[in-house]
């Protein structure tokens, strides 16, 4: 009876190891602690109809934004972790991990990483940015957006349920190669929470793929063809084509992973006929074009900085676009130089070593082009552009050492070592994290109505710089000396541990970095009158998203514009073409039910996990029965008549002036807030905020 | 009252609508299949696994499998008719065309479940090997589809009872046939690369 | 602390960067004084091969990259707004030849590097023998990774040891890997030649050549379990008759290993000592091999028969 209700949860279930332990109190109490200050300041129902329900992908965005910033802190956290481990446990120490733990620990950060931090941040600027750079007011699906934000959610919430109940996560690596992972060698919980985690949220990612292809490809404004469309856009769609490619790939293997585990089929076992080196090829199918779709909105992104702050347009835009498309196409053909050393053969493995080699083509095409933008350009030395200028170097190295590794005889040295994580790391690193913090900085102005302070950017840069060249070179000369990945433990002769901690230096210096740049948004919130953005258009902009307001309002603009060129706002300022008018619009209605058809998928999972059928067949049920309540509502636009869109923008206008006339009559000192400025600012208003009892006043009525 | 300005603007804004989900419709289907063609590339390559037991060649019928392809494929005619019989608003002929598909699909799952039964019966179920764990799923997953489809269909009738042969109603139906062809479709892969290859 | 714009600081970060790289190369170039860089220090005949093969690799992709890095950040420095004799041109004209130039310059890189590495993969293929590099006569080790420690089975020889394998130099040395019981693991010498996955069901070979004595570490470069971390043995090359000496001093040992001490063995143990045994059972690999390759009864005419596989048992399996 206990069975059938609860499944295999039993007591030795709940935490009782020290981490679980300290793990699980951290969430607890974060959460009471959010849940205690939104009920204080009666937030609830603002929350729940102004923010959690909506469909603007302006606010979904914002939403992925913070959720993927608190998974980059858990991930980072793990990191250090790492670090610490690999710093001190030498000879006689086994550190202050087991094995086993610290291989979970590397595993949920490459997870983590991966799918809940490095996919949120870009699906957040594709949510944001693009309707507003090709003239559309929302996504083409509302409905699917807000539901693949949440099956996100639920993604994250499954990674993270492992400290409540089970205690273990997956300790196989990221991509939980099989028979390792198979229930053989992997009894216990820990490889479910990983297969439900990433099958859910990768659901929601295949949905969202669908919905900004059907975006990009269906609602641009009059005009705009497919050649005139922003970069950043084309990297966004680029990437969205193949995800919608290889996501399926993705469930389908997890699927079977999870039918070897809880039906005990053979897919992927060592006896009964299962192929585990079937499984190896399938996940890689999917993971190695995975990078490739973090990396190319990257590069859109960094194609619309280049282009801004040097003051010109891209140099050969065709090619620019040619080279995504190469990217993009041979990143589907490469996938078995993963796996060169399991023994396919010299014809094989030299033909995916050609296809390795062939995408570094289109990749240089793609560096060749920045490189012309900024040849006779007048470059402004933004944070962007910095991130940018921070970018290749760092990228040059990953491509280069990842050149090396595609060519099979050296690979066979290379597989496997620290020389390998180092590669990927200078890539995702330098490539898609830089582009995004890139791109958030650009983009702040038009998000937030005031842009980011210059002066703690510049610092949080040079922190990250720092610490990656402290991390990461020393990780490919312990790859030249024979040290393999994943060591919780090794030997002084080796003469691997001044290298190690070097790593950790580097690690510590990279979190400061990262706390900076949280400062760096808190200083500018402080400044915010001062570096208020008044035009809309803070950088000069190039491109249709910078010819609305900062921020825009809901419905983005109050007549979509008619294009003609490339760098559609640009040439509209140069012609003088700017003036307002209004009609009629049609929006979405907000919705609950991509909330509720996520809880059902967590509540799904979560049953997979610990084989309670019941909740499962149940939790199906409702879903399904979600799905047809919603899609057979006919009611879930509304419009709204263009006097009224006059009266909103009447508004704001007055609104915008108010603000612009504050800003003109704050103090205007050269330069921004520096770091001890902002620790005395906080002091002291924190200090008032105690003495007075400010907190009364910020309830909301 | 919309003035016929308004209505030409909501039904311009209707068309744009439609078709955009009919695009999205489309760019899903893919996505399923590429699905299918991971679980077919699995069953290639595990399908000699049998471990000594029976192989394909074995246990299938073929009769059975050209009863279950007549099947579908005379469903997706039906279908077809339905959809004319949609674009014409005739609502009796609507139901009484996707009702004969409901049938047929019906027919079918009732034919697949009768051979999966035998195969348990004689002790050969989705554990016993590579081959019978790749030829359960795939075929399986297929049968799950249609299953979904006939819930999809059902549901639509209804509301096609009860709230008469709308716009909105229109397209469920129109983007509901797509999905049944595109079952039907894998289906002829299913009977050539399972059924058919065994006997090869 | 910066109060006005001063020209000449403006190059000051490029020489931070400078001093900054710098100071960490000589910081890596004093702890590396005394180290053994495995990778650069081959003490095998692959082993060389493939670190001539990087080398070159490296060299070829510098080519292109030192200069095209020099210009990204010499135009980044030259072209900034502050630099009044630089010139602008907004309107972003390029020349005819700039478009044809950016893809043909990485189009020639590209086929250059697909010319050293399709050679370099068929001539360095694992399975190859190394008979052309030695005429000696050839050792067989077969190799069972277990969880988590290596069984070296040497069947001339009838010896066997576990987490430590002898073998003579300038001798062709041919690895039969597989596993029985274990995830995958992949066995890695570093110092004599790249790794090669051992993997239940399968049998990989590689064919390796030490030229120098000496004691090489060897681990398993795939992660396999909790014990992953101290699953490491030693590869002692020495001369034909050290070698000899060897294999006589174990032929004689007292330990034996017959199928009921290899399933003792076969029970998972963590950071396993060094052993020794004659060997009493002959054929225990290939009936490693047979355990699992039960799996792989095919009826005739398969799809997808891979030729370029690794050689295998004699069992038929024909595909990845």
């Amino acid at each position: 009876m206990k069975e059938f209700l609860i499944g295999r949860l039993d007591t030795n279930a709940l935490p009782h190891d020290i981490f679980m332990i300290l793990g699980s109190l951290s969430f607890i109490f974060l959460g009471l602690g959010i849940v205690a200050i939104i009920t204080y300041l009666r937030r609830w129902k603002w929350l729940w109809n102004e923010w959690l329900t909506s469909v603007d992908p302006k606010k979904i965005g914002i939403m992925y934004f913070i959720a993927g910033g608190f998974m980059l802190a858990r991930g980072g956290l793990d990191a250090l972790m790492v670090w610490l481990q690999q710093a001190i446990s030498v000879d006689g120490s086994q550190g202050y991990l087991s094995a086993d733990h610290f291989q979970q620990i590397f595993t949920a950060h490459g997870n983590i990483m991966v799918f809940f931090v490095a996919m949120a941040f870009i699906f957040g600027l594709i949510n944001y940015i693009v309707p507003l750079q090709i003239g559309a007011r929302d996504l083409a699906s509302p409905f699917l957006n807000t539901l693949g934000f949440w099956l996100y959610i639920a993604g994250v919430l499954m990674v993270n349920m492992f400290f409540f109940a089970g205690g273990e996560y997956a300790a196989t690596g990221w991509l939980a190669v099989a028979p390792l992972s198979g229930i053989e060698f992997s009894p216990y919980v820990g490889v479910d929470y990983w297969i439900w985690s990433l099958q859910i949220s990768g659901i929601g990612t295949t949905l969202g793929a669908i919905n900004f292809i059907m975006t990009i490809l269906k609602m641009r404004a009059p005009g705009m063809t497919l050649w005139k469309m922003p970069l950043f856009t084309w990297g966004s769609l680029l990437s969205m084509i193949m995800a919608v490619t290889v996501f399926p790939l993705l469930t389908a293997t997890l699927f079977l992973l999870f039918f070897d585990r809880y039906f005990g089929t053979h897919f992927f076992t060592t006896t009964l006929g299962g192929d585990p080196m079937l499984y190896t090829n399938l996940i890689w199918m999917w993971g190695h074009p995975e990078v490739y779709i973090l990396v190319i909105p990257a590069y859109g992104v960094f194609s619309e900085i280049v282009s801004t702050f040097s003051r010109k347009p891209i140099a050969s835009y065709r090619s620019n676009v040619l080279g995504m498309i190469g990217v993009a196409a041979f990143a589907l053909s490469v996938w078995l130089h993963h796996f060169f050393t399991m023994g396919a053969g010299a014809n094989v493995n030299g033909f995916f070593g050609i296809m390795t080699i062939a995408i570094a083509i289109p990749t240089t095409v793609l560096v060749f082009s920045w490189i012309a933008t900024m040849y006779k350009g007048r470059i402004r030395f933004t944070t962007p552009m910095l991130w940018f200028l921070g970018f290749l170097g760092i990228f040059a190295l990953g491509g280069i050492s990842g050149v090396m590794l595609g060519f099979p005889p050296a690979d066979f040295q290379l597989h496997n070592s620290l020389f390998l994580v180092a590669h990927f790391h200078s890539n995702v690193i330098g490539g898609v994290l830089f582009g995004i913090f890139a791109g958030l900085n650009f983009w702040f102005p038009k998000i937030a109505g005031f842009r980011l302070n210059e002066k703690i950017g510049r610092y949080a840069f040079w922190c990250w710089i720092i610490g990656f060249c402290l991390s990461f070179i020393p990780m490919y000369i312990l790859g030249i000396m024979g040290a393999t990945r994943r060591l919780d433990h090794y030997d002084s002769s080796t003469g691997w541990q001044p290298f190690y901690i070097m790593m950790l230096v580097g690690g510590i210096v990279i979190a400061i970095g990262v706390a900076l740049q949280v400062v760096q948004i808190i200083a500018s919130a402080i400044e915010k009158n001062r570096l208020r953005d008044t035009t809309g258009d803070p950088w000069d902009g190039r491109s249709l998203e910078w010819a609305s307001a900062s921020p825009p309002p809901f419905y983005n603009f109050t007549v979509i514009p008619t294009v003609t060129t490339r760098d559609a706002h640009y040439e509209a300022k140069r012609q003088g073409l700017l003036k307002p008018a209004y009609e009629d619009i049609t929006m979405p209605r907000n919705t609950a039910a991509g909330i509720y058809i996520s809880i059902f998928a967590f509540l799904a999972g979560f049953a997979f996990v610990w084989h309670i059928n019941w909740l499962a067949i149940v939790s199906i049920i409702a879903i399904i029965v979600c799905v047809i309540v919603r899609t057979f509502n006919d009611d879930t636009e509304y419009t709204i008549p263009a006097a009224e869109i006059e009266k909103l923008e009447v508004a704001r206008l007055k609104k915008d002036t108010a603000a612009a006339a504050r800003t003109a009559k704050v103090a205007h000192p050269d330069e921004d807030m520096g770091l001890w400025q902002f620790i005395k600012i906080v002091a002291i208003w924190a200090l008032d905020v105690i003495k007075h009892k400010r907190w009364q006043t910020w309830k909301h009525q | 009252m919309e003035t016929s300005i308004e209505k030409s603007h909501h039904e311009a804004h209707e068309a744009a609508a439609n078709d955009r989900v009919m695009f999205g419709f489309w760019v899903y289907l893919m996505t399923d299949l590429l699905m299918f063609a991971i679980l077919f590339a699995v069953y290639t390559v595990l399908h000699g696994n049998t471990m000594g037991g029976p192989a394909g060649r074995d246990i299938f019928s073929m009769q059975l499998a050209l009863l279950e392809t007549l099947l579908l494929l005379t469903s997706s005619f039906t279908v077809g008719l339905g959809m004319i019989a949609a674009r014409r608003g005739s609502k009796s002929h609507v139901l009484a065309w996707f009702g004969l598909t409901f049938v047929l699909g019906l027919a079918f799952l009732a034919l697949e479940m009768k051979e999966f039964a035998e195969f348990i019966h004689e002790g050969h179920t989705m554990q016993s090997n590579a081959f019978f764990s790749s030829f359960f799923t795939l075929v399986g997953t297929h049968g799950l589809h249609i299953t979904s489809g006939l819930l999809w269909m059902g549901v639509t009738l209804i509301y096609v009872i009860k709230r008469g042969l709308n716009a909105p109603l229109l397209r469920k139906l129109a983007l509901l046939s797509l999905f049944w062809h595109f079952l039907d479709i894998v289906w002829i892969f299913i009977f050539t690369i399972v059924y058919m290859g065994a006997f090869v | 602390m910066k109060k006005h714009k001063n020209p000449a600081r403006e190059s000051r970060p490029i020489w931070y960067i400078a001093l900054g790289l710098l100071g960490l190369g000589l910081l890596i170039a004093y702890l590396l004084r005394d180290a053994d860089v495995a990778l650069l220090n081959p003490k095998g005949y692959i082993a060389q091969q493939q670190l001539n093969l990087m080398l070159v690799s490296l060299v070829i992709m510098l080519v292109i990259a030192v200069p095209a890095l020099f210009l990204f950040y010499f135009f980044a420095w030259k072209y900034r707004e502050t630099n009044e004799k630089a010139t602008y041109d907004p309107t972003g004209r390029q020349s005819k030849y700039f478009v044809f130039g950016i893809w043909a310059f990485p189009i020639i890189i590209a086929i250059v590097l697909a010319g050293v590495m399709w050679p370099a993969t068929q001539k360095l293929e694992p399975t190859d023998n190394l008979a052309y590099v030695s005429d000696a006569e050839p050792v067989t080790i077969q190799v069972v990774a277990m969880r988590w420690k290596w069984l070296f089975i040497y069947p001339e020889q009838n010896i066997a040891s576990v987490n430590f394998v002898q073998i003579p130099t300038n001798t062709p040395v041919k690895f039969e890997l597989t596993a029985d019981e274990s995830p995958m693991s992949s066995f890695w010498i570093p110092h004599l030649s790249g790794q090669l996955y051992a993997m239940t069901g399968h049998a990989n070979h590689l064919n390796i050549l030490a030229d120098t004595p000496g004691d090489y570490p060897g681990s398993s470069a795939e992660i396999n379990g909790a014990g992953f971390a101290g699953m490491k043995f030693i590869a002692r090359a020495g001369s034909q008759a050290d070698f000899d000496r060897w294999v006589h001093d174990v032929q004689v040992a007292t330990a034996e290993l017959d199928s009921t001490q290899y399933q003792k063995l076969l029970k998972p143990t963590e950071n396993h000592p060094a052993e020794f045994y004659a060997l009493t059972e002959s054929g225990l690999y290939d009936k490693v091999l047979m355990k699992y390759s039960g799996s792989h009864e095919h009826s005739a005419g398969e799809p997808g028969e891979n030729k370029d596989a690794h050689s295998m048992s004699e069992k038929p399996k024909g595909h990845e």
